[in-house]
């Protein structure tokens, strides 16, 4: 929504040129991506292993940037995303563009100049499949964006990995998997209790688009794949017992609360009569589920 | 002699905003350099 003419609308500071960046999303970018560094066989110069992190974050910031323009019709329709930058009216779009573009080049360039081509062109990659792939494609298409789309997210560690060796291995790739699945029941939790939302910008999350019920039923049919996948690095001897052990405790509790999402007192529709309450407990145990299982995994490599 | 008048507050913080946005880019500028340099000398020590 453009702002009316009695508005007054200050020029950008540059607080509003990080909120261009999506912080909140980094974190987790950067966590993995650390995780693919240190997991990764071989040594990296801690210079070279700082550029790799770094290259990483900007790419990921330079995603919400272009996200953030792309996206600027229905970030004014949502609540929680109206205040943002370009919709709030504080930076105009072309320059909101031209950063994030300039960012993810940047990024890509020096990846690929400090670290290694194997890296560089798997950030490229990740860049391309989060615009073209989720943003512009599927995100406002089917209820399978944040499925399909959750492999953007999914790359950091075998971009991390790719940093140190030059090359992707099958435990990369395994953690890029295990953040595949984790993304669907992690969103949809949100999706749940932020359904409103979506559904004003008419974007097909599932809970718009096949009711909460079925969104209940997902999110548990993905945390049931998700738990097993969590304990194939033990299988493969890629780490010992103490990860075995973190992992299947952490995916009984993920269980668990999703389990509770499931069964939460509902009315006739589906529509919860808990304020969404168990969807937000998973939500959040979501968040540290992944964070504590790659801390275990890290842990597990570095002491055994 | 007349003294400077103040400038009106929306003026004030825009000039304030940009001021902000300088020291920031002139960080970032700093941070590159300091941070290709040392990528140099890693990447030399190496031949």
């Amino acid at each position: 929504m453009a702002p009316s003419s009695s508005d007054t609308i200050l020029e950008a500071d540059y607080r509003d040129w990080i909120a261009l960046l999506k912080p909140r999303v980094m974190s987790l970018v950067v966590f993995s991506g650390a995780i693919g560094l240190l997991v990764a066989p071989g040594h990296l110069n801690p210079v070279l292993a700082f550029t790799a992190i770094l290259c990483i974050t900007v790419a990921a910031g330079a995603c919400g940037a272009i996200n953030m323009w792309y996206d600027r019709d229905i970030d004014a329709i949502m609540r929680r995303t109206r205040n943002r930058p370009i919709p709030a009216g504080r930076i105009e779009p072309g320059p909101a563009l031209g950063f994030g573009i300039t960012l993810a080049a940047g990024s890509v360039l020096v990846m690929g100049l400090a670290l290694n081509i194997c890296a560089a062109a798997i950030l490229a990659l990740s860049i391309c499949f989060y615009v073209f792939v989720y943003t512009v494609w599927l995100k406002r298409r089917t209820p399978q964006n944040i499925v399909i789309g959750g492999a953007a997210g999914a790359f950091p560690p075998v971009i991390g990995w790719a940093a140190v060796t030059g090359s992707v291995d099958l435990m990369p790739l395994v953690m890029f998997g295990i953040i595949f699945i984790w993304t669907p029941p992690h969103f949809w939790s949100l999706a749940l209790w932020a359904n409103d939302d979506y559904r004003r910008a008419g974007v097909p999350m599932l809970p718009v688009v096949a009711g909460a019920k079925e969104t209940r039923r997902q999110i548990l049919l993905y945390t049931i794949i998700l738990v097993p996948l969590t304990l194939v690095p033990y299988m493969i001897g890629f780490s010992g017992i103490p990860y075995g052990l973190t992992a299947g405790l952490l995916g009984i509790m993920f269980l668990e609360r999703v389990y509770r999402v499931l069964t939460d007192r509902q009315d006739a529709k589906g529509n919860s009569l808990t304020n969404d309450a168990p969807a937000k407990a998973a939500f959040k145990y979501s968040v540290l589920y992944l964070f504590a299982l790659f801390g275990a995994l890290a842990i597990d490599r570095l002491i055994g | 002699m007349s003294e400077k008048s103040p400038l009106p507050a929306p003026a004030a913080e825009a000039k304030r905003r940009r001021r902000g946005r300088s020291w920031a880019i002139l960080i970032v500028l700093f941070g590159l350099c300091a941070l290709f340099y040392a990528i140099t000398i890693v990447k030399m020590a190496h031949f």
